[in-house]
């Protein structure tokens, strides 16, 4: 109410035209919301020329035939026919994707969360700990995969050469149809599971606290006890917050598998991601028309993990603060 | 409330006597500790070890831990192979002009939204936090056919120009949550001696923000100097590649005289890798303070 949306209280005279424009009551606070809005400019035009204008382009190109170079042609919803009945590698893009996430997701989860809780007792060099998790993170994705071809390598690579000291014939890796799409999954839990998540986590954890663990121990708690009633109930918004992001990134797979296959999506397309498959018809075949409809399709199926994950999690995350 | 306070603070004045005491369970902790250590180490090692080895060694069968004699003059050849420099030189330049966008355009941008009121502020905010959640996917195609139709297809432009009109959700996100935790007095002091509302921005919000900036710069350097998606899609020739893609070509340069190109691929990723592990070791404290923020208050 002290906003003031209500005219002055006089009743004769109204506000300023110019202040009501821009939601104030006075000349001079609307001065001030003008100097509001032309410090906001550069991101206005941001917002229209790169996010809202391309979303709306990109909607209208779904419907329309376009190579960039001749006119774009309306065909109604014939792309999204084609994607869901046409398309040869349509769903099995959609599969490996989803064969991905599902490994990647709940490994990179739990496994971020470990590396968290044993960095969380603070025993003497934690922070060399730390740090060396870490360093994968900062390791450019292309540096990443290039290294991780290398000791993939089947013939000389460490780990082959080991398993083969042991008596084991290790697999063809990146090479076999098989083994290929494990060997991503390896290859970027090892570049994230120490990374942004374990942060995270690691502030979450540093947050719960230190009463509620020494009440549950004076109540003869076991340490388990004390995880699965204390620790994981006061990490849940951090837990779920994680998990959000974890899922679109794990969605998005896209630069490993691009640079390890040179993007031609391994033996067999076992590498070929749906992100890899909007950007093939986009940027090989300049079939940017289908390429725009797949991108929508992307986007309601990240949409709706997240809405799911949002509605879920009612029933599992707990804000200490109430309702937030 | 109060009364669960209580019974915390007394519960907690009886455990001081059992507090944290260092027990075997500790000490076994190391073993896990150590064994993740070496699992994410040992690439890094392998990596430098294989890029100093000679072309002989570096195929041999079974592979030699370290090389016999360091052989520093790989890296002197990664620049006789490639063009390597112009590569980073052209990474410098994306680097350091998206990192001053988004620097400069964010922080503007976040002042607008932490310290006046105007109609749409909060929607505009509402929308500015749902880019984040959108996919590159979606605006990447009708982005890179408005940069065709300007013509500026396998140039830099499209690599950092878009930082400089904001500098995108999160880092204007950051600064907005940082500015509002400085006092409003300091701006109203300086209305009354007459201070134009940018001059306040400059000469007292900015110095304030430099840790929150700080860590704009550092997320930014990274990001930009890994970005692979963006390149690949807008520059199409060797002279205007950077880093990352130039690295990824690399590995397709064909085997001449002989010459593997294992040991120069291991010497060229060291060098790319090493800046911004060096730019975290130098800056560690911003860095960490931003990802946190990101999780806490996201």
């Amino acid at each position: 109410m002290t906003d003031g949306v209500l005219p002055a209280r006089t009743g004769r005279s109204t506000r300023p035209l110019l202040a009501s424009l821009v939601g104030v009551n006075t000349m001079m606070q609307a001065r001030d919301a003008l100097w509001g809005y032309v410090f906001l400019l550069p991101w206005i035009i941001g917002l229209v020329v790169f996010f809202l204008g391309p979303i709306i382009l990109s909607f209208l190109l779904s419907f329309t035939k376009y190579d960039v170079i001749t006119p774009p042609q309306f065909v109604g919803l014939a792309n999204y026919e084609t994607a869901f009945t046409g398309d040869d590698l349509f769903w099995p893009s959609l599969w490996r994707t989803f064969e991905y996430s599902i490994v990647v997701v709940p490994v990179g989860l739990f496994g971020s969360l470990l590396l968290a809780l044993m960095l969380n007792r603070g025993l003497p060099g934690t922070g060399f700990f730390r740090t060396a998790f870490f360093l994968s993170t900062l390791t450019p994705a292309v540096a990443l995969a290039l290294l991780w071809s290398w000791i993939l390598n089947p013939d000389i690579g460490p780990i082959n050469v080991a398993l083969r000291a042991i008596g084991i014939p290790g697999p063809g890796w990146l090479a076999d149809v098989h083994w290929a799409l494990p060997s991503v999954i390896l290859i970027n839990l090892w570049g994230s599971m120490g990374g942004n998540t374990m942060l995270i986590f690691l502030a979450g954890l540093q947050g719960v606290p230190q009463e509620l663990y020494e009440a549950a121990a004076i109540d003869g708690a076991s340490g388990w006890a004390r995880f699965r009633h204390v620790t994981l109930p006061m990490i849940s918004p951090t837990f779920f917050f994680n998990l959000v992001l974890g899922v679109i990134g794990a969605l998005k797979v896209f630069t490993t598998a691009f640079v390890v296959t040179g993007g031609n999506g391994g033996p067999n397309y076992a590498l070929w991601f749906f992100a890899l498959h909007i950007y093939q018809q986009a940027f090989s075949f300049f079939k940017m028309g289908y390429a725009s409809a797949l991108a929508w399709i992307f986007v309601v199926i990240l949409l709706a993990f997240t809405y799911f994950q949002v509605v879920l999690s009612r029933r599992w995350v707990y804000y200490a603060g109430g309702d937030e | 409330m109060a009364m669960s306070e209580k019974v915390f603070a007394e519960r907690a004045a009886r455990a001081v006597g059992v507090g944290r005491r260092r027990g075997v369970g500790d000490l076994l902790l190391y073993v896990p500790l150590i064994i993740f250590a070496i699992i994410f180490v040992f690439p890094f090692f392998w990596s430098v070890s294989s890029s100093l080895k000679p072309p002989d060694e570096i195929l041999s069968f079974p592979p030699t831990l370290l090389p016999s004699v360091p052989r520093w003059s790989n890296y002197v050849r990664v620049f006789e192979r490639a063009p390597f420099a112009r590569w980073i030189l052209n990474t410098i330049i994306v680097v350091v002009l998206a990192t001053l966008g988004a620097v400069l355009s964010s922080s503007l941008v976040a002042y607008s939204f932490a310290r006046f009121r105007y109609r749409g502020r909060d929607l505009l905010f509402m929308i500015t936090l749902g880019t984040m959640m959108l996919p590159a996917q979606v605006t990447l195609i009708p982005q890179y056919i408005l940069w065709s139709k300007l013509g500026f297809v396998n140039t830099l432009l499209p690599l950092f120009v878009p930082q400089w009109f904001g500098g995108g959700a999160f880092n204007i996100f950051l600064l907005r949550q940082f500015i509002l935790t400085i006092p409003r007095e300091f701006d109203e002091a300086a209305i009354i001696d007459g201070a134009s509302r940018f001059h306040i921005f400059r000469a007292i919000l900015l110095p304030l923000c430099v840790p929150a900036l700080m860590t704009v710069v550092i997320i930014s350097f990274i990001a930009n100097w890994d970005d692979y998606l963006t390149p690949l899609v807008y520059l199409n020739s060797e002279m205007q590649y950077t880093l990352a893609l130039g690295l990824s070509l690399f590995k397709n340069y064909p085997e001449t005289g002989g010459e593997p190109l294992q040991h120069l691929l291991m010497a060229a990723s060291v060098m790319t890798i090493l800046p911004p592990v060096l730019l975290f070791f130098i800056a560690q404290r911003y860095f960490v303070q931003g990802i946190v923020m990101s999780g806490i208050k996201g």
